[in-house]
């Protein structure tokens, strides 16, 4: 039995303790907001929040985790689309398939969190996720307009 | 959302003037409980439009979301036929399985070769007014006034001499029962109000919250998951696996053969019947091919470049007399690898199999062929069977001709007959069962005069035919067309741009064991690369700026050239680019569109930066340009991918990458800035989700010649040392 912390809601999970965060997310907790892309840590798709630091979950063992420590997941970034990445998303129209679109908000407000104002290099160097129908160039201009946007310490 | 939920489909199409009798299946529609609870009584106005009390227009859409915004684009040319309100405009997808109860009402399914849109534009359209003229009549009808002195904006009816008004929603019902009118006539696109808008997608707010349910997140009481591991030598097959090593592992349902190459563990989670497959001993019966690597490929390939047995699509004079003339000739040959489609959302499908009945949920950009393979697999007929489409996580063609997930997740269900069981394929699973990006080589053969004018090209290419193996019945009298896209002499899908006297475009056909398959832009991306970089090659031959020796040769191809204008223009190609800033061009025409793009780049300790991209496109007509402006920069995105990374390679007969650590793509640090330019000059319709990626390769090949003086001939680029 591991307790698991995830979107303000501790909860316990009768799961191999080896299972990869993802999976309990996904399959025991429901959440299916985050997804399977590659499973080793190359994609992003998977991306929450650990305590506030953007991690991609499918290489995270769930022992790895202390019950304590808060898991956000896309569902729990906001209750209603309105943290301001996602409000930068919307106004710009960012997705296409929108598949990897749930890692990508959560690597933007991940960075944003630790650095309010990224210029092109430090957008370069933290979002590193993969985007197969070619969202980057709207994703960079939608960190730079969340950043604009003011308070991106939600989540 | 939620899925599963039976409708009676008698109240669902009551009205509907091609309903046909005798269809007494339930089926599922993926509606909101709110929705539902309405649809349940809502008479559809016809196949495409629904219309509810509280004004919602719901639009029907047969082809499939996959990220290439054509749920959008379609729905705004049926509202602008339909003078609907835009802002209550939904969307939903009829089932493979109604349409085909409908005599196919909603036409073809198959969303790939950009022909969503192109295709439709028109029957879309007369579904919108057809719909609009019977709410209209029922209006009309009601207040006992001609409908001649009706009008009607954003689903608001006024009588004009009474200034009454009604809503779509208030006669939607009355209007059900209208006779369909024949065909109507459609507006003039200079007056498009809704269509050729750049209006935001209808898709995006649930993409944001994690509330887009993708196949990959299906979820349905009871739902049992399964892994597949299917042998990984093309054309091997299972040779023995030991089931008992992990029937006792957690969560493990059955572990099962499904056909001669697959293996399969269902469990109650789909991570454990992962684990429980990644444990499970396996050995494979390597097959015919094992001696298949890329070099034996690539030394069959070469064979066929001065082969004699070649299909000729193109024969203008004589290049022969040309080449032994005394001018200058200029030989060069290239090579374009495999590649895997790669969609962001593994191969996934879910099934439900009981003995009278079978039902998939799935990502597929090809309804109705998922269907007719579901119905095989399930060994029912195609009547008792319906697919349920659910958005794709990509496509890019992976998902349209290829149904073998379908097929796997039908012959799963089977298994468990009455429980649902979704199939979800590793990226490993993924990548190694692609429907790869056919290889192909080409030589080009160019004679200059001593005016440097070209007087003769041969273009061999030499490899793989998707058709010979995916669907021999487009072949014609043994050639394949789709090897010659974008080099025909007057196709309206893709027609060379060029005029050159004496010319031969020719292919040997050379079929490696490899499955080849649609990858977004097909052959267009390689032949694309080769006539424009030997452009180039033939230009500096000559010495002669590349931009004024491609227009000398298009004098006649007054669309081709208004498009490499642009780009030139755009890019600023008569005066010098920044210090270091090399630049190169490139144009070509497909998927009825015409393309063009000019790369800066630069090099420094032999990395490559791509600066900035400016491309132009004119497809004709336009539908909605803030799409068309994201599928441009999508497709450098994956143009750019397949130029620097992609590549699979093959060693004893099976693909030797399994992910993205060994089959990279590009990322954010690398993307280029693009400046997108849209001239539609009308007349006709182009597709968009395409074209573009074939000119990426060649434009910023170009540039880099331009700035190390090195021709690129062969892909991927990270393979070249460019310092
Ligand atoms: S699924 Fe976790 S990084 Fe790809
Ligand atoms: S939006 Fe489709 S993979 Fe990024």
């Amino acid at each position: 039995m591991a307790r698991l912390t995830i979107n303000g809601e501790a909860r316990d999970f009768d799961v191999d303790p080896e299972t990869p965060l993802l999976w309990v997310i996904r399959e025991q907790a429901g959440l299916t907001g985050t997804k399977f892309g590659c499973g080793i840590a190359q994609c992003g798709a998977c991306t929450v929040h650990i305590d506030g630091i953007a991690t991609r979950s499918c290489a995270m063992p769930i022992n790895a985790i202390a019950p304590e420590q808060k898991i956000v997941t896309i569902e729990g970034l906001s209750p209603d689309g309105s943290h301001p990445v996602q409000k930068a998303w919307l106004a710009l129209d960012v997705p296409q398939c929108g598949y990897c679109q749930p890692g990508m908000i959560m690597a933007a407000a991940g960075l944003l969190q630790q650095n309010p104002n990224p210029n092109d290099e430090d957008i370069s160097a933290e979002i590193t996720n993969i985007c197969r129908c070619g969202t980057y160039n709207r994703v960079r201009a939608a960190i730079k307009e969340a950043a604009k946007g003011g308070s991106t310490q939600a989540g | 959302m939620t899925i599963a939920t039976k409708v009676s489909r008698r109240n669902f199409i009551v009205g509907s003037a091609a309903a046909v009798g005798g269809f007494s299946l339930g089926f599922h529609i993926p509606f909101t409980p709110e929705a539902l609870a309405q649809g349940a009584t809502i008479p559809e106005v016809n196949a495409w439009v629904v219309i509810k009390p509280d004004e919602t227009v719901v639009i029907r859409i047969a082809r499939s979301e996959m990220g290439q915004g054509t749920l959008t684009g379609l729905a705004q040319l049926v509202a602008e036929e339909l003078e609907c309100d835009w802002s209550k405009v939904t969307t939903e997808y009829p089932s493979p399985g109604q349409n085909l109860a409908r005599n196919r009402v909603w036409g073809n399914y198959s969303t790939g070769g950009s022909r969503g849109i192109r295709e439709s534009h028109d029957y879309v359209r007369q579904g919108g007014a057809a719909a609009r003229e019977m709410l209209v009549a029922a209006a009309a009808a009601e207040w006992k006034v001609p409908r001649s002195e009706c009008s009607v904006s954003k689903g608001v009816i006024t009588h004009n001499p009474s200034k009454r008004t009604t809503t779509y929603g208030k006669v939607a019902e009355a209007a059900a029962k209208q006779t369909p009118p024949g065909n109507i006539a459609l507006k003039d696109p200079k007056n498009w109000t809704i269509a050729g808008k750049p209006l935001p997608r209808l898709d995006t707010a649930d993409k944001l919250t994690g509330k887009q349910v993708y196949g990959a997140d299906l979820k349905f009481p009871g739902m049992l998951n399964a892994a597949v591991r299917a042998c990984p030598h093309f054309g091997g097959k299972v040779a023995s696996f030991d089931a008992a090593a992990v029937s006792g592992m957690p969560g493990v349902k059955k572990i099962v053969k499904i056909d001669d190459t697959t293996v399969a563990v269902i469990a109650d989670t789909w991570w454990r019947a992962k684990t429980a497959l990644d444990a499970l001993p396996v050995t494979w019966d390597e097959g015919p091919n094992k001696d298949v690597s890329t070099a034996s490929i690539a030394e069959m390939l070469k064979a066929g470049l001065d082969a004699n047995d070649a299909f000729v699509s193109t024969k203008v004079g004589d290049v022969q007399a040309q080449f032994s003339g005394g001018g200058k000739v200029v030989t060069a040959t290239y090579a374009f690898p495999y590649q895997n489609h790669a969609t962001m959302e593994p191969m996934n499908a879910t099934a439900l199999y009981t003995p009278d009945r079978c039902e998939v949920w799935v990502p597929t950009q090809n309804g109705e062929s998922s269907l007719a393979v579901a119905a095989e697999a399930a060994g029912l007929p195609v009547q008792k069977c319906d697919v349920h489409k659910v958005h794709l996580g990509g496509g890019f063609g992976r998902r349209g001709n290829f149904q073998d997930y379908v097929r796997q997740a039908v012959l799963l269900a089977k298994e468990v007959p009455g429980t649902h069981v979704k199939l979800l394929w590793t990226r490993e699973e993924d990548m190694l069962h692609g429907a790869y990006h056919p290889t192909t080589q080409c030589k080009m053969t160019g004679a200059l005069d001593a005016q440097g004018n070209l007087t003769a090209l041969h273009m061999r290419i030499s490899g793989q035919s998707i058709l010979a193996t995916v669907r021999p019945e487009g072949m014609q009298g043994g050639m394949d067309p789709v090897v010659f896209q974008g080099l025909t002499a007057s196709s309206p899908e893709g027609h060379l741009g060029y005029t050159i006297p004496n010319l031969v475009i020719d292919h040997a056909m050379r079929n490696p064991p490899i499955p080849p398959g649609f990858w977004r832009g097909v052959n267009l991306n390689q032949n694309a690369i080769y006539v424009e970089s030997f452009m180039d090659e033939l230009a500096h031959a000559a010495g002669v700026d590349p931009l004024e020796f491609r227009r000398k040769l298009m004098a006649k191809h007054p669309k081709h050239l208004a498009v490499l204008n642009a780009v030139a223009e755009g890019v600023g190609w008569d005066k010098a680019p920044p210090q270091g800033v090399h630049r190169g061009l490139a144009q070509i025409m497909g998927f009825g569109s015409y393309v063009a793009a000019a790369a800066e780049v630069s090099v420094t300790d032999g990395r490559l930066k791509i600066h900035r991209i400016v491309a132009a496109t004119d497809p004709g007509h336009m539908v909605n340009p803030a799409q068309i402006e994201r599928q441009v920069e999508g497709s450098f995105v994956y143009g750019l991918s397949a130029s620097l990374y992609g590549e699979c390679t093959v060693k004893n007969g099976r693909i030797e990458q399994e992910n993205f650590d060994t089959y990279d793509v590009l990322r954010m640090a690398e993307m280029p800035a693009v400046e997108t330019i849209i001239l539609p000059s009308g007349g006709f319709w182009g597709g968009v989700g395409e074209p573009t990626i074939a000119v990426a390769a060649p434009a910023v090949l170009n540039a880099l010649f331009a700035a190390t003086g090195k021709r690129i001939r062969t892909l991927p680029l990270k393979n070249h040392d460019l310092a």
